[in-house]
């Protein structure tokens, strides 16, 4: 088990600067997910704390030591890439023993570990096997019980679900979160899909273009994220944001004028914006409710009902694009005109530079 | 996609044609050596086969000694060509420059030079530091003259391998060495092999050094075959022998190589 500190972490390519100072404490035993649009840095930030990239500058500890300059064999971390990368000329029992054999392990305490591993991912039939003749969720399982063997540090996971299918995926998320628990390891684990990081991590860091945008709990980063990129990056479906113009702030709340008329006040606290001011409503999609006394009108253009859910896309006024989402089975239609009320508590306000104007009531949830 | 009838018989033509014109020599040549030197300057071939230049060619020259030194030269060029090539070739592959290409380029370019045009420097170097007609002088000169080639050949075999599966290595623990041994070696091995033979084939076959570099001791089978091409006039059936005896091992060892030549020089393009 072991901490990580980044501190100021930077990596260029030439002139293309990649991750552009990142500070992190990842914590013992703690699952931290980096998550981002494709591009963002999530894979070279990874590979730098795995030590297959050089760091440009800043510093990276582990265990409060400085380790730029380790090479990855002597980190003492684990990799699961989203390849797999498996060894193809070897069977599965020494793809996993592999790690073991050349730390020169004896033959005895070897076998043990890879049964070992091999028993808690359900991989026993299999061992003689060569990857080739493997199915996908099973050389994942390999390349992840290559990992457990070693008893590593820190395990590293570069989007290691991708090439799963989407049942498989959703039932390695759950097996991969019981590794968690049982092997009290601390986990790095490196996605674009907001689903995993959501319901994965303890700790989300989102990134976007080289710089981290928000760090904290999933439900810290729901229901207080401290930006337009975060509020919108993560919840799916998206935050609705619409624009709209502060009429009045006051202790309680600021009062903004929606663009189909109305106001609402949102409880959140000044931060600088005056009366008169352009400024972003954020309102989630079940923060949002078919109701005929509602102050938004609109036209409802597509209904997905996914039975347990049902999602309304609206369009309100010439183009202001809304998701609604209902419990149960609606008996909305598409073309129906329909009024909408928000849930002002529910709601979030940005100003002009996309910052969140913090909410005064914090969520119960968002630790 | 489906072949049609007219593909399926021009490359039909196409491919035995080529094959017919490319063995044709080799062939009579074959069929040259079991001639008499007087149906031999004739282009008949209707004749008595005979043995009698095989004979002449044996009591003439000691064709087992010849044959050592082929054989010495050829591996020990190639292993030593292969010695170098490895970790070249891995260190361009895995950790390229901004010189990468240029060097690759470079080396390529040497192949270019028409060898005459450094044998007197070569001859002058090899006889000062007393190499002269010795295996290592050899040895060193086929080395040095397929080294281009195959680090090339290797590098191609090395750029196929995943980067993420040398990368799990060092994750795993390996150091470099362990990395090429354990990993790049196994999974390159067909590559590995073809270049090998490859490179047995071209320092086998290879004259102009031998003849230049050598006289009697450290000789191998070109210079066996080249002493048949006498100055009072060409006898067509001992040369004919002699050369069949010289490319017979290697024509041989082809043959039963080949599935792993061809699968070496199309590894890639077949994917
Ligand atoms: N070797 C490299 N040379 C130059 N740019 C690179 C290199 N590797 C990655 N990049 C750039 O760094 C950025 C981040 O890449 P990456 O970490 O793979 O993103 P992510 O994993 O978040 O999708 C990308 O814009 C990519 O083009
Ligand atoms: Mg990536």
């Amino acid at each position: 088990m072991a901490t990580l500190t980044l501190r100021d972490l930077r990596k260029s390519y030439g002139p293309a600067h990649v991750i552009k100072g990142i500070d992190l404490d990842v914590l013992e035993r703690e699952f931290v997910v980096f998550v981002g649009p494709s591009g963002c840095g999530k894979s070279t930030l990874l590979r730098m704390i795995a030590g297959l990239e050089d760091i440009t500058s800043g510093e990276l500890q582990i265990d409060g030591r400085r380790v730029n300059d380790v090479g990855p064999a002597d980190r003492g971390l684990a990799m699961v890439f989203q390849s797999y990368a498996l060894y193809p000329h070897m069977t599965v029992r020494q793809n996993m023993g592999f790690a073991l054999r050349l730390a020169r392990v004896p033959k005895a305490e070897r076998d043990r570990k890879v049964n070992e591993a091999a028993r808690i991912l359900q991989l026993e039939p299999y061992l003689e096997r060569r990857p080739k003749d493997l199915s996908g969720g099973q050389r994942q399982r390999v390349a992840i019980g290559r990992s457990i063997v070693r008893d590593p540090k820190v395990f590293l996971f570069d989007e290691p679900l991708s090439n799963l299918d989407a049942a498989l995926r959703g039932q390695m998320r759950m097996e991969l979160l019981r590794l968690h628990e049982d092997l009290n390891a601390t986990m790095i684990y490196v996605t674009h899909d907001q689903v995993e990081a959501m319901t994965m991590a303890d700790k989300i860091v989102v990134l976007q273009a080289g710089l981290v945008e928000q760090v904290g709990s999933p439900l810290e980063l729901y229901h207080h994220p401290t930006n337009l990129f975060v509020a919108g990056f993560i919840g799916s479906p998206r935050m609705n944001l619409m624009p709209a113009r502060v009429v009045e702030v006051t202790g309680s709340g600021v009062t903004v004028a929606l663009p189909s008329g109305g106001q609402v006040t949102v409880p959140t606290s000044a931060s600088g914006v005056r009366q008169g001011d352009t400024i972003t409503l954020g309102v989630r999609p079940e923060g949002l409710h078919v109701d005929s006394a509602g102050q938004i009108a609109g036209e409802v253009k597509l209904v997905e009902r996914l039975g347990g859910l049902t999602l309304l896309h609206v369009t309100s006024g010439v183009d202001l694009a809304l998701t609604v989402q209902i419990e149960g089975s609606d008996a909305t239609r598409a073309h129906e005109t329909v009024h909408l009320s928000i849930d002002t508590a529910a709601c979030h306000l940005f100003d002009k530079a996309g910052l969140a104007l913090p909410r005064l009531v914090r969520h119960p949830m968002a630790a | 996609m489906r072949e049609t009838v007219f593909q399926r018989v021009f490359a039909f033509v196409v491919g035995w044609g080529v094959a017919i014109l490319l063995f044709f020599p080799i062939a009579w040549m074959v069929l040259t050596s079991f001639k008499s030197e007087v149906d031999a300057i004739t282009p008949r071939l209707t004749f008595t086969p005979t043995l009698s230049s095989y004979a002449e060619v044996l009591s003439r020259a000691d064709y087992l000694s010849f044959a050592l030194n082929s054989v010495v030269v050829s591996v020990g060029g190639t292993v030593l060509a292969l010695l170098f090539a490895i970790p070249a070739a891995y260190s361009m592959a895995f950790h390229p420059t901004q010189r990468t290409r240029g060097t690759l380029l470079w080396m390529l370019s040497t192949k270019m030079l028409p060898p005459v045009g450094v044998l007197v420097p070569i001859y002058i170097l090899a006889r000062d530091s007393a190499l002269l007609d010795t295996r290592t002088v050899l040895v060193i000169m086929y080395a040095l003259a397929n080294l281009p080639i195959v680090v090339w050949m290797l590098f191609t075999f090395y750029k196929e391998v995943p980067k993420d599966i040398l990368e799990a290595g060092r994750m795993d623990g390996a150091r470099t060495v362990s990395e090429v041994w354990y990993l790049l070696l196994p999974l390159t091995l067909p590559g590995v092999a073809s270049t090998g033979l490859l490179s047995l084939i071209l320092c086998w076959n290879e004259a102009f050094w031998s003849l230049n570099l050598t006289t009697s001791s450290a000789a191998p089978l070109t210079a066996f075959i080249a002493s048949f091409s006498s100055p009072q006039g060409l006898f067509f059936a001992k040369l004919s022998a002699a050369s069949t005896m010289a490319v017979a091992p290697i024509l041989v060892f082809g043959w039963f190589s080949q599935r792993q030549l061809v699968r070496g020089l199309t590894f890639g393009a077949v994917k």
